[in-house]
């Protein structure tokens, strides 16, 4: 149960710390707390943490007027925190929803992920690792409310109530906005009492979107409407093959182009600055350099595809492994195959900007990232400024998918270069082909699948070995997060499939070749592979032993595995095994990602060599929820962005250049193509999990399975073509 | 060149080939109109000209001459167009980038078919890319807006079709 969920005890700040953190807010209330950086996923988990100090953050502000403004510490990207994260706060605040604003934090030490130590947004993390710390925000700004209020009235805070944004004790009566300002004069309390979860009015139930009126008014800001005094525009001239380099430029062309003002050479390439994006654009149209190609140009992924089944065919290192495989595969009938998908571009809407404004007192950034840490130090070295020098101004971000967290703060540090080399504030602008042909791609992968069946059917020995590049390798974060030489971005879903507990003799492998070509998490990052090989080669695992594809997972699956909870739901909203229309088939396929449990059951047909799909049921369980219509928005998101990679999206190298370049080329999901998605939440007091990315895995796998059901071909690669 | 933008005229200095978009978005300073893949692959710019839905980054604006434009920002002053309003109720935005073109893909199909059919629906607004995938609530909303607007309320202010 919710109330169950332990939350840290909230340690006294320091009236100087409260006031440093109110300083940064306008007039009336604004609630400062701590939260204990060990207890990181603690307060989702079980067990209390220690509880050392970090420095306050401040997440509500109450002005006179009664209005609520919550500040959000992550970066709106579509997934809808936006509102299920001050719906935490209101909760316990007891305010009026109505009145609840919220805006971006900026980018400081104080708004640290509780989990990464770092202010980013991304792993589908945020409602879990900031849900216990939102409660406690506030309950804390309620109980300060209450306790301004019996000071005023003269009597016991116990004998004060709180509703919609009212404190009422007897016949007094009082709103939030008229006791804030006495509200921030008082101590922090110690400890305060959060609700129970049967007390919920807002978590849990259907709240529509806070920020659909900017969104559907064209007034929503995201970083490329942003506009500065004495702001240019910039496109940058980028290697046309990864790592290539520039050996000359010549300037004069592009400088005779009506509105452009000036080119600047730059470490990612040459800047060329206009007054608007038409004459960036013209003058980088016009702008002639010479690159230095270097080892990129011999690059082609039809080698690569050479390069990694030749790996392949050996034991690389070994991530997971029980049992002797090779001695259970020694002989006996293999089942052999090997799953394919390519590099992908996230292609957000918007495409990639950035705004730089370098002052006396330091630099003001505007842009939508996922990175605001990374970003700000990224910055700072390269200005010569200390980090709390550099001001992160996260706008709305027009989609992410990962995108916009690089651990090198590519699109930032360029802009920054741009801004420093030029001497002008400027914002730099991407292309839908500089997006394309930009890296920071979900890599390419292979996976060399094969399985042995015991007398009942089942698997007796599991090997998977899996070729790819490593996102983490050369990142900050490599030390952390790379152990043993396995990046576990690359074996997630693989190593922890929960159907290996049911095979005796099972390996997973892992090969982590390098190439000149920038990598990097994509919507589900290392699941978006190994949920399509694991449960494309479980249904052959199926077809071979004759069983029911359901069933042969219901057998794997350990009893009390949260995946059989949501395979169970989407089979019986399914209606799993009832007739369906002719000419239709449908295909499974269960997969945990981020701490969520979701299984997708796919309707398709084939009209010549296209595959349609009908319908989709998706169950998930991701533990309690804070707003199910979040739930089933990502879900369709997720499916839709996974159908993509499933039917259309690849990209192809060819001497070391991307074949495709825009949306012509590089095909994503259009309306006609959308399948009717059914979403269904499984009621789960269980750990919460992530919501933002486990939709996507499960889809191209039951897709192919279901292709499978009806035409008896097995498509192994991404994505799924027939001809 | 001259240019009439929701019912406001604009006197603009800038060459004959520069696209619409840009003169909207950085001459003008209209923002809701939105930069997606300057092919007219994607829709996020999509504008209505005199009622039809046009694709701004491939449209010269020395074309626009003495025709009317309308953009997101002249849909209605105060967010009460039926498809607007469709689209709240349906929580139809997630990244919203997109939305901009989608809606004013959606009204210039709804003035044009009141009651459009899935297959209206489709065929209309397939050119509009959505990467969040908001799809399944823009086909809902779609028909949600087709009953506002044949109960009425909202066009009144609207300088679109």
């Amino acid at each position: 149960m919710l109330r169950d969920i332990p939350v840290p005890r909230s340690p006294a700040l320091s009236r100087r710390d409260f006031l440093k953190a109110a300083a940064t807010a306008s007039a009336g209330l604004v609630v400062a707390f701590c939260l204990p950086m060990a207890a990181r996923r603690a307060f989702a988990q079980e067990g209390n943490a220690p509880a050392p100090m970090i420095p306050p953050n401040a997440f509500v502000r109450i002005a006179p007027d009664n209005s609520v403004t919550i500040l959000l510490k992550h970066s709106e990207m579509g997934q809808g925190i936006w509102t299920s994260l001050p719906m935490v706060v209101a909760d316990e605040l007891d305010c009026d929803w109505s009145r609840v604003h919220v805006e971006h934090a900026p980018a400081a030490p104080a708004y640290a992920h509780t989990a990464f130590g770092m202010q980013m947004t991304g792993g589908s993390t945020s409602t879990w690792e900031s849900y216990g710390q939102l409660r406690q925000a506030g309950a804390t700004a309620r109980a300060l409310l209450i306790a301004a209020a019996a000071q005023k009235w003269n009597v016991q805070p116990v004998d004060c109530r709180t509703h919609n944004g009212f404190v009422v004790s007897g016949k007094h009566k009082a709103s939030y906005g008229e006791l804030a300002d006495a509200a921030a004069k008082l101590p922090i309390p110690n400890e305060v009492a959060l609700k129970d979860a049967r007390d919920f009015t807002i978590i849990g139930k259907p709240m529509r979107r806070l920020d659909s009126k900017a969104k559907v008014s064209g007034t929503a800001e995201f970083g490329i409407d942003v506009k500065r005094p004495g702001m240019l525009i910039a496109l940058v001239a980028r290697p046309p093959v990864f790592g290539a380099k520039v050996k000359s430029f010549d300037a004069a062309k592009a400088k005779a182009v009506a509105g452009v003002v000036d080119v600047v050479q730059v470490p990612s390439g040459v800047a060329v600055l206009g007054k608007h994006f038409w004459a960036a654009k013209q003058g980088r149209d016009a702008l002639v350099v010479e690159w230095d190609p270097g080892a990129g140009a011999a690059l082609s992924t039809a080698r690569l595809l050479e390069d990694y089944r030749k790996l392949a065919q050996k034991t690389g290192v070994v991530a997971k492994a029980a049992g002797n495989v090779d001695a259970v595969l020694e002989g006996a009938k293999v089942i052999e195959a090997e799953y394919g998908v390519p590099f992908l571009a996230h292609a957000p809407m918007e495409p990639l900007n950035c705004t730089v404004e370098i002052g006396a007192d330091g630099c003001d950034i505007y842009t939508g990232t996922q990175f605001q840490t990374m970003d700000q130090r990224t910055a700072a070295a390269i200005l010569g400024l200390k980090p709390e020098q550099v001001r992160i101004h996260t706008t709305f971000l027009g989609g992410g998918f990962g995108r916009r967290a690089t651990p090198t703060s590519d699109f930032v540090a360029e802009a920054v270069q741009v801004a420093k080399a030029s001497g002008k504030t400027v914002k730099v602008v991407w292309t839908r082909e500089d997006d394309i042909h930009g890296g920071y791609y979900r890599p390419m992968w292979l996976s060399r699948m094969r399985a042995t069946l015991g007398a009942d059917g089942k698997p007796a020995a599991w090997a998977h070995t899996i070729v790819g590049q490593s996102i983490l390798a050369g990142t900050p974060f490599a030390a952390m997060l790379i152990k043993d030489g396995i990046d576990g971005t690359s074996v997630e879903g693989a190593v922890d499939a929960a159907y290996l507990a049911a095979i005796p003799a099972h390996r997973v492998d892992l090969h982590s070749p390098t190439s000149p070509v920038t990598v990097l998490w994509w919507r589900s990052v290392g699941h978006s592979h190994t949920a399509f090989a694991v449960e494309g080669f479980l249904d052959e695992l199926a077809h071979e032993a004759k069983q029911d594809p359901v069933a042969y997972r219901r057998a794997l699956l350990p009893a009390d595995a949260r995946e059989r909870k949501a395979l169970d739901l989407a089979v019986e909203k399914f209606g799993w095994g009832k007739p369906l229309p002719a000419g239709h088939a449908a295909g499974v396929a269960v997969h945990a990602s981020f701490e969520s449990y979701v299984a997708q059951i796919a309707e398709v047909s084939v009209e010549g060599d296209a595959i349609k799909v009908h319908r989709v049921v998706c169950a998930i369980d991701c533990g309690p929820v804070v707003n199910p219509l979040t739930v089933e928005a990502q879900m369709q998101s997720g499916i839709a962005f996974g159908l993509s990679a499933a039917l259309h999206s690849e990209l192809t190298l060819k001497d070391g250049r991307i074949e495709q370049s825009n949306f012509h080329n590089y095909p994503v999901l259009r309306l006609a193509e959308m399948p009717k998605i059914d979403v269904h939440i499984v009621p789960s007091t269980d750990k919460m999990g992530g919501c933002g990315e486990p939709g996507t895995p499960p889809i191209a796998p039951a897709v192919a399975n279901a292709v499978f059901a009806l035409t008896g071909k097995r498509l192994r690669r991404l994505p799924l073509r027939l001809a | 060149m001259k240019l009439e933008v929701n019912g406001k005229q604009h006197d603009v200095d800038v060459p004959a080939d520069m696209p619409l978009l840009w003169v909207l978005r950085d001459v003008i300073g209209l923002t809701g109109t939105k930069f997606g893949c300057g092919m007219a692959q994607c829709g996020a710019c999509t504008v209505q000209v005199d009622g039809a839905a046009i694709r701004s980054c491939i449209t010269p604006a020395s074309a626009m001459a003495g025709k009317k434009i309308t953009t997101i920002e002249g849909l209605s002053a105060d967010v009460s167009h039926p498809v607007q309003r469709a689209w709240i109720e349906a929580d139809v935005v997630q990244c919203g980038y997109c939305q901009s073109g989608q809606i004013m893909a959606a009204s210039a199909l709804l003035a044009q078919k009141p009651r459009p059919t899935d297959a209206e629906i489709d065929a209309a607004m397939s050119g509009n890319i959505c990467r969040c995938g908001t799809y399944q609530r823009i086909r809902s909303a779609v028909h949600r807006a087709s009953e506002l607007m044949v109960s009425g309320g909202g066009k009144e202010k609207s300088h679109a079709a």
